[in-house]
This record gives C-alpha cells, structure tokens and sequence, in this order.
C-alpha cells in the first residue's frame, strides 16, 4: 500500500507495539537545553538510571544565557545556576555539551542541522516545542516534555500514538517581499492555533521544492503554532546539498548508501492523508500578526478583523480581548504603526540567510533613532560566517545591537525583554500576551518586514520602502 | 504519583479560547532547576499587578476557588511550549482535573503524566457547565475515572474518553518508564538491528 514519508519513518522507528499500550517509538537524535533538562536528570538520580545513549544525545545552552559579552559574569543568578546545572548534569552522564563557551554554541535547533546532526529519515526529539524545525530535512521531530526528556534518556524510547497526516500543498511562486515565514504564517492564520492538532503536517507542492533548507526550516519551525507537534518535508537535492560535508553527515561510502536510503523516504504516488489544505503561493502577500495568537495574522495591508462582525461569541470575546492588550482597533490595516522594538533572531529566523535578508534591506540605511533593534545570530557558527561577510559591521552602522546567540527576545528569559506596552516587529514564533515581556506587545513577521520596520519605525510593507 | 481516585468537586470557569503555556506559567519563571513552589506563578499574569498584588476580579483570586479541584476552560487549552511546569503549576494549586473541547497535544501527554486529568468534552456540555456555574459558584461535578465519566451539576453522566494505557498508569499511580525499561529486549533487538547513523560524541 502506498505511504506517506510520515508513516514511513513511524513504521521504520517502531520497538515494539503491545496491546493495550501505546507504540514504542526508537529516537535516533536527542536535544537537550537547560531549561526543560534539570528535573528529568534529577530523576534519572533518583531511580539510579544511567543515560543509555549518550552517543545520540547533545545539549546545549540557549534559553536562559544572556546575549552579552560571554566573558563576563552572568549577572541573573538564578539563570547562572540554571547553565552551570547543565554542564555539571552532561559532565556526570557522559553527555556533550555545546555550553556557555563553546565555539559551537547557540540555540537548539539551529546547531543540530548545522552539524549534520539531523539527517533525513530519522527521529529528533527535543524538550522544547519548536523541534519540529528539524522536520525540514524529511525527519519526524517533535517537542516532548520533561518526563519523556528522562524517559529518552533513561531507555532512548518514547510511548507514542500515531498523528493524523495532514498535507499543506504550497504551488506557485512567491512575490518580491514574500517569505516562507510567510507561508507559515498564512497556513496558521488560515488553519487556526488548533487546526492540526493531532495531526503531523508534510509540506508539499512546487513553492515548498523551491524553498532553500533554511527557509524549509522556518516553514516546519512553526508547526506547533497551528497545533501540530510535527511537521516536515520530503528530502530532495536541496536537503543532500546542505548536508554534504557537514561535520556529522556521512562521508564516502556511506554517503552514497545514505542517499540511496534517503531517497526512498518521499511520500508514494496514490498515498493518502487524513487531511489536506492547500495555500497558493502566487497569491500570498507578506504576513503579520496583529493578536496575542500565531493564528490572528493577516496579510501586511489587509484590516484587522473587526470584533463587531464575528458571530461566535467565544470567538469575538477572543478576538476583543487580543486586541484590547494590543492596544488596536479592529477594522483598520497595521501598516504604519509605531513601533519601539525591532527583534531579528530565534529558532525561526536566525540563521545566516535571515541575515543576509535583513542586512540587504538596511544596508546604506539608519534603523529609526527612537526604535532598539536586536540581531541575535542563532549560534556560534551563523555569527562566525556573518563576521566574515561583515554584517555585524553593516548592523550597527544601521544602528543594530549585534549580540551573541541564544533566543534572547523570543522568550525573554534571558534579560532580552520588552518594557510594559512596548510594541516589537519580532521574527519569532509566538506573539502570546508578555511572551516577550510582561505587558510587552508582539506582531510576528519575517526578517524583511522586521527590517524595514526598523528603518521607518513603523509597521511597514518592505516593498514600499 | 498517588493513584488517581473519584472525586467531586466545584469548577473553576476560565472562558478563555487557546490558553497557552505561556498563561499558565510565564517563561521567566522557568530559570528552576526544581519542579516545586510553581503553585504562586500559575496564571501569573493574569493574578498579580506589577506590584505582586492579588487581582480581586481575576478567578483564582475569589474565594470560590478555595478547594476546588477542576478548571473548567476555553477550546485549545495548553497550546503552545512543551514545559512540563504547566501541569506541575496547575497541580501545585491543586487542581485534577481540566475540562475543555479541546486540547493541545503536548500539554495532554505533559497532564497525563502528572496526574492531571484533560477532561475533552462535547461543545453542548461544555455550555452547560458555563452556564450552571455562572449562577452557582457552589455547583459541583462529580469524576470518575474508573468508569470514565464526568456528572454534570444537574445529573446528567457524560462519558469521556482516555486511552487504556493512560488510565490504568493513573489509576495504579504508576509512570510510563517502569513500562518502558520492561522492553529492555525489544529496545536491545533494535538497537542491534538498526545502527545508529550518527556519533555526538565525536
């Protein structure tokens, strides 16, 4: 019978199936950061349980290290002791760890692809709910809690129930100005922040194939943002091109079996999904978020909705309460509202491509005096290649802070934080009420958007600039 | 964990659609290293002012929640993060149970683990709670888990489903990793049929 590449990796990562019990799932690659970790080694101790895999587990310090000189001391104390419990959790397991001063350093799900560390055809998890970014190499990834981070660890397994397949058909071409944050952000918007639940998407269609594995990442990172633990796309040329000669890619001979392997995952002609939505890409303007969901986002120019016209009374209640802590009115666009934050980075957009794309907009150009605008390379590897193109340089001649790596302003753990009511044009995931701050106010939007936001300090459609 | 047993209790109404994570405990509160004293930081925002002072016409804050175990919520609950500080904050408070339409997957998998029972409930019963709590704080729902169904405030019994699995590591106070270190021989075959493609290590 023909398959999905969804069922494909399911059934090729199956232990054991038992009645009565949920399937046995084998993980081939585990993640591990600090903020979700610490309890799940905590209870490894307590059974007296060792990490069985150490060789297919890696951590790193992303969420709560500060974006400022690493050489000096963290100032928060409490995320200080966070960071050190990490290394002194990975020192007494056996794990690698990518920490505060490693040269490899950054946030998660930047530096797994980077080291060649995701591979097509396998199982990532991460306690961290933007695993699904890894899905862009044809792996089945998703975010996990800290019971079954301890159960990865302690048995390299999870008790799983099969999803639903969803197929999200992009066809056409995208418009100047026109991201795949954009196509992220549409599906969101017209699915919903519960559309696929349930479900684990795969990304089809002719703009999907065109995508670079970069922008393939930013399309899967959001997954969980319309309610799907998973979402992923079939490995091509594109996906064997950015792996080969990554540090942990195979080499030789067993890079000409793995490409045989791999080339038999895509989805078989006749395969059938439980569910499809298709988005047209020639049609799909530049998106943004106006609410305090991934779901309340419309293209850059359209009005907002206007509470007044939507039946549902939940719904409406939604809706007005979202843009009451927004400080909005319904019924008028976003384009041109005041803006006093600019944040470029996050597992969604902080890889060196994002960066070029917001360095090619402010080149020659000053952001707005009155506006803070924070770039934030995903890892040690994007800065690097980002120093020896120069665009720390064009950053702050823009008048850009150039920080060091982690998600910083995505989730505000770290210091990198809005004040109260302050309204930020973020390239991150979620624009939930102080997700970036207490009282803080977040419209989600590409690094182009970002960008030319920065420079006029308002909302504003970079292809007016 | 204590073994999940029957209980009735008053219902704690949050008409909110797509409650997320981030709601339930705000991230910065996620610097711990421990899951205790999360009890305070449940609902945070939406709890305190600036000043850390108690919102009087927020819910958790009105003496009606004294004592009661369940919170009855909008569609979607617990959307968003993975962080298992979700449940270990709303189980801190004291809360068993939730009842909503619907509910994010990893926020289900997190609950379950922890004693926290999602409750998914057809749109007409989920009215019918709203409504009978509205002009009665004291109504009470009766859970039982064993024959897996919630009694509404006027009787009427309402089945609800959970898996086999779920419920019997629930009604034994048992996790799913004793479970899972039992198939050390299936796990072992795997391992010994599958090489792993990668080396972190090195």
């Amino acid at each position: 019978m023909p398959q999905t590449i969804i069922e494909k990796l399911w059934n090729s990562h199956l232990v054991e199936e038992q009645a009565g019990a949920p399937a046995l799932l084998y993980i081939d690659l585990h993640l591990v950061h600090e903020v979700t970790s610490p309890q799940a080694f905590q209870g490894l101790r307590e059974r007296g349980l060792k990490v069985r895999r150490p060789d297919l587990t890696i951590a790193t310090a992303d969420h709560s290290i500060p974006t400022t000189d690493r050489s000096l001391p963290i100032v928060d104390q409490i995320a200080a002791k966070q960071l050190a419990q990490l290394e002194a959790n990975c020192a007494e397991f056996g794990i690698r760890c990518l920490g505060v001063h490693s040269d490899r350093q950054g946030v998660v799900h930047v530096i797994g692809p980077e080291l060649g560390l995701t591979q097509p055809g396998m199982t990532v998890v991460c306690g961290d709910s933007h695993t699904a970014t890894h899905g862009a190499f044809g792996a089945l990834a998703f975010g996990i809690g800290t019971s079954e981070v301890e159960n990865v660890l302690a048995s390299q397994c999870l008790l799983q129930r099969k999803s639903k397949t969803f197929e999200v058909k992009v066809e056409g071409t995208l418009g100047r100005g026109v991201t795949a944050k954009d196509i992220i952000l549409a599906l969101i918007a017209k699915i919903g922040v519960g559309g696929g639940t349930g479900c684990v998407f795969e990304f089809t269609g002719n703009a999907i194939r065109a995508l670079s594995m970069e922008q393939r990442m930013t399309v899967c990172n959001m997954s969980i943002e319309g309610g799907a633990r998973a979402g992923l796309i079939a490995p091509d040329e594109t996906t064997f091109e950015y792996l080969a000669g990554r540090p942990h890619a195979p080499k030789g001979a067993k890079w000409d079996a793995a490409i045989e392997r791999w080339k038999r995952l895509p989805t078989d002609a006749g395969a059938v999904y439980d569910r499809e939505v298709s988005i047209d890409a020639d049609t799909l303007e530049p998106m943004i978020t106006y609410g305090t969901n991934p779901g309340m986002g419309v293209a850059i120019n359209a009005p907002l909705p206007d509470p007044a016209s939507v039946a549902d009374p939940m719904e409406r209640d939604s809706i007005e309460k979202a843009l009451a802590y927004m400080g909005l009115e319904g019924g008028k666009p976003l384009v041109g509202h005041p803006v006093d934050v600019v944040f470029i980075g996050s597992c969604t957009n902080s890889r060196i491509s994002d960066l070029r794309a917001a360095a090619a907009v402010l080149i020659g150009r000053k952001v707005n005096p009155k506006l803070r605008v924070l770039v934030v390379p995903g890892s040690q590897e994007v800065k690097r290649q980002a120093i020896a193109e120069g665009l720390p340089e064009l950053f702050r001649a823009a008048g850009c802070e150039w920080r060091e790596p982690g998600c910083s302003m995505c989730i505000a753990m770290n210091g990198d934080q809005l004040a109260p009511g302050e309204y930020c044009v973020s390239t991150s995931n979620r624009n939930f009420e102080g997700r970036q701050g207490k009282g803080g106010r977040t419209f989600l939007a590409s690094p182009l958007t970002a960008a030319a936001s920065a420079i006029t300090g308002v909302v504003t459609d970079v292809r007016t600039l | 964990m204590k073994p999940f047993t029957n209980f009735r209790s008053r219902l704690v109404p949050l008409a909110i659609n797509n409650i997320d994570t981030d709601q339930i405990i705000p991230a910065r509160f996620l610097k711990t290293t421990s899951k205790e004293g999360l009890d305070r930081q449940l609902f945070c925002d939406w709890r305190y002012d600036a000043q850390g002072n108690a919102k009087p016409d927020f819910i958790l804050n009105q003496s009606r929640v004294a004592g009661a175990q369940v919170l009855l919520a909008g569609d979607n609950f617990g959307c968003g993060s993975s962080r298992e500080h979700a449940p270990w904050a709303l189980t801190q408070f004291g809360f068993r149970a939730i009842v909503s339409t619907s509910f994010a997957d990893i926020f289900t998998g997190n609950a379950l683990k922890n004693s926290l029972l999602p409750i998914r409930v057809p749109i007409d019963v989920h009215a019918e709670l709203f409504a009978a709590v509205a002009p009665d704080p004291d109504a009470t729902i009766a859970v039982d888990l064993a024959a897996q169904t919630l009694t509404t405030p006027a009787g009427r019994v309402v089945p609800f489903s959970i898996d086999a699995f779920s419920k019997r590591c629930l009604l034994e106070g048992v996790d799913e990793l004793g479970y899972i270190l039992k198939q050390e021989g299936a796990i072992g075959a795997y391992e010994a049929s599958h090489p792993s493609p990668i080396n972190t290590a090195a």
